[in-house]
């Protein structure tokens, strides 16, 4: 019987004497490599070395102070209550919205402009235009005003508490959302909605059976850079919310206690708690992801 | 919807596309056609020639710019295309990828509230007649493209529909698969009767498949007929060129001797044929023959033409075979005997196969 010929593996560059011969087009990852130990890797683990290097006590210390300190702890609940609505409101926002605009349209493009245009303002920019335009002397008060809505001695109150600070976050991360949401559904191949349609399923069923599942893995995935940028709040939980209380936020806390006290440890531990959660967070986030279906969104052939 | 009927009309069918500023493209132009239940019916032509448009209207996945499409007595064109259900398989399958085939082809069943037990049954039926027990919980992508596609007729055909609308559904798949997929079609036609519309340019596939051929060309109906009396008796000669009638030479004519007869005359060859169109008053007009209609003559054969071979294309059973005529004419004959470069041929062709129109 003649021999079946056999699969081979692509030969490996061998030099003289069989040795590993190193690819030199693994250099190109070196500006990367080198940028990333820079300026992530490293701060990082010093970061989380210089956490457990308490200026007193023992080496967890810190640890233990944020956990049970009154001032420390609660900032974690705080700042979850901040990110988590404003992340889902931009979900929720962003999802029907990129779902009407996904067919092209004389309107798409400018509705798409528009939606887009606060992703170029800073946070500290959005900041200071909400708290003149929901301010005391805002418009929007003196519209409700002359409205007969709210009193002048009543006011609605919009900014330095909770409300302002999620507001601003749906402002400054919407767009971002929005974009991330309206590339996944124009990922999904038009045709899928029309054959689901011709088998019965009106436009809500389209979405709930063709749509959303297909575009779960996005959303998943656009939650949590979502999160992760909300979660982060920092200036306009400060310029915008009320910081001593119902808006002091962990990046808060870690800021007092580096700038305040000079507890570099302190806020290192601080930091390493913040990203411990928002690792959390996005796990759950990805691990309820791999649920979903993520093989290509079009039908049939390429 | 009820899910029969005795006939499926269209009435001055219309879509028009805008195109640039103001201007207006009719993609299909008052299409009127009667379809009677059970029948197999093929809209042929061109890309670009208003099939798939006038398949896409039938669905309801386009409006129409005017017209109007009945189901016996019930206005049609008027509801979204979840309300008319009708079955459709497209080009690209569109089946959804991220569904088993079980429950791609269950999804019509359970959109119309089939009951469960029901709903499996069903299923599994039609999965056997497309002929892919066993696949059932693979997902989409898992399958060969006829595979895939046959997933996608059984779906189409599961919820049993009035109609069953195909547009282009082999044109995705390799020569040998587009034939056995071909005759799959033909098979469950047959076994189920379902009224199908089915779009396609390949002149082949219509033939084979339908029992009415409707051929189209920029929107305009050129013919409704039979396969036979499209394929031996094209209306005009958009249609004739379209179903192989290679042969398009210019005569001048004057009328023959029987009704219906023309005598065809041009520098270096003069040939009797058969007028499919009113003669014009000046005589100018076009001769279509199929390369298979010409055959080698022998001694006595009337209707004869001569040349001298200058191509052969070897085909196995039968060469296609060049003949360069004086005048600047040059035949395109098909025949199964040897033939060399360069031989002097003389070829005749029957006088009923020489089509005569008026030309474009």
């Amino acid at each position: 019987m003649a021999s079946l010929p056999t699969l081979q593996e692509p030969p490996v560059p061998r030099g003289a004497g069989g040795k590993l011969r190193f690819d030199p087009t693994y250099g190109l990852l070196a500006p990367a490599t080198l940028f990333l130990l820079l300026v992530f890797v490293y701060p990082f683990v010093y970061g989380f070395v210089l956490s457990f290097q308490p200026n007193q006590g023992s080496w967890t210390s810190n640890y233990a102070t944020f956990f049970s300190s009154p001032r420390l702890w609660p900032t974690i609940l705080t700042t979850f209550k901040i990110a988590m609505p404003a992340t889902l409101i931009n979900l929720g926002v962003a999802v029907p919205l990129a779902f009407r605009l996904r067919v092209k349209s004389k309107y798409q493009k400018w509705t798409t402009a528009i939606l887009v245009v606060p992703i170029t303002l800073g946070t500290v920019l959005i900041a200071d235009g909400m708290l003149t335009y929901f301010g005391p002397k805002g418009w929007l008060q003196l519209v409700l005003q002359s409205l007969h809505i709210v009193t002048a001695d009543d006011p609605i109150r919009l900014t330095h508490n909770y409300i302002g600070v999620v507001l601003s976050l749906i402002v400054s991360g919407f767009p971002f959302v929005f974009l991330l949401v309206l590339s996944y559904i124009t990922g999904i191949d038009p045709v899928l909605a029309r054959a689901a349609a011709t088998l019965g399923a009106n436009p809500q069923q389209q979405f709930r059976h063709v749509y959303l599942p297909l575009l779960s893995p996005g959303l998943a995935m656009a939650f949590c850079l979502a999160f992760v940028q909300a979660f982060s709040v920092f200036p306009s939980a400060v310029l915008l919310g009320a910081p001593s209380g119902p808006t002091r936020v962990i990046s808060i806390a870690a800021y007092e206690a580096a700038f305040e006290q000079y507890d570099y440890s302190m806020a290192s531990c601080a930091a390493m708690i913040m990203g411990f959660v928002q690792l959390v967070v996005v796990s759950a986030a990805l691990g309820l992801r791999s649920l979903f279906y993520r093989g290509p969104v079009v039908s049939g052939k390429g | 919807m009820h899910n029969e009927f005795d006939e499926l009309r269209l009435v001055g069918v219309t879509r028009r596309f805008a195109t640039g500023a103001s201007g207006q493209m009719a993609a299909l132009n008052d299409l009127s056609l009667v379809v009677r239940r059970g029948e197999f019916i093929a809209l042929l032509g061109p890309s670009g020639c208003g099939k798939s448009t006038a398949l896409n209207c039938i669905a309801g996945l386009l409006p129409l710019s005017s017209g109007s499409i009945w189901l016996d007595k019930t206005r049609i064109d008027v509801y979204p295309p979840e309300k008319r259900g009708f079955g459709m398989v497209f080009q690209n399958y569109a089946l959804f990828p991220h569904m088993t085939v079980r429950k791609n082809v269950g999804f019509g069943l359970l959109m119309r509230r089939v009951p469960r037990d029901e709903l499996r049954t069903r299923v599994e039926h039609a999965l056997q007649l497309v002929q892919l027990e066993g696949q059932g919980d693979k997902l989409p992508g898992q399958l060969s493209g006829g595979q895939q596609q046959r997933v996608a007729i059984a779906r189409a055909i599961v919820v049993e529909p009035p109609l069953v609308l195909m547009d282009e559904p082999l044109s995705n798949l390799d020569a040998k698969l587009r034939i056995e997929t071909r005759a799959e079609i033909r098979r469950i036609h047959r076994e189920l009767g379902r009224t199908t519309i089915y779009v396609t340019h390949d002149q082949d596939e219509a033939l084979s498949l339908a029992d009415r051929i409707v051929v189209l060309r920029e929107g305009v109906v050129q013919q409704v007929a039979s396969p036979h009396e499209v394929y031996t008796q094209p209306a005009n000669l958009h249609v004739a060129r379209f179903m192989g009638y290679r042969n398009v030479i210019d005569f001048e004519a004057t009328r023959g001797p029987d009704a219906g007869s023309v005598s065809l005359r041009r520098e270096g060859m003069s040939l009797a044929g058969t007028a499919r169109q009113p003669l014009p008053a000046d005589g100018r007009v076009r001769a279509a023959i199929r390369p298979d209609d010409f055959a080698v003559a022998d001694g006595q054969s009337p209707n004869t033409v001569t040349g001298v071979v200058d191509n052969v294309e070897y085909g196995g059973r039968e060469s296609l075979v060049d003949v360069s005529v004086t005048g600047a004419v040059r035949l395109h004959v098909r025949t199964s005997l040897p033939v060399a470069l360069g031989d002097r041929l003389r070829v005749s062709v029957p006088p009923e196969r020489v089509l005569v129109y008026v030309g474009d």
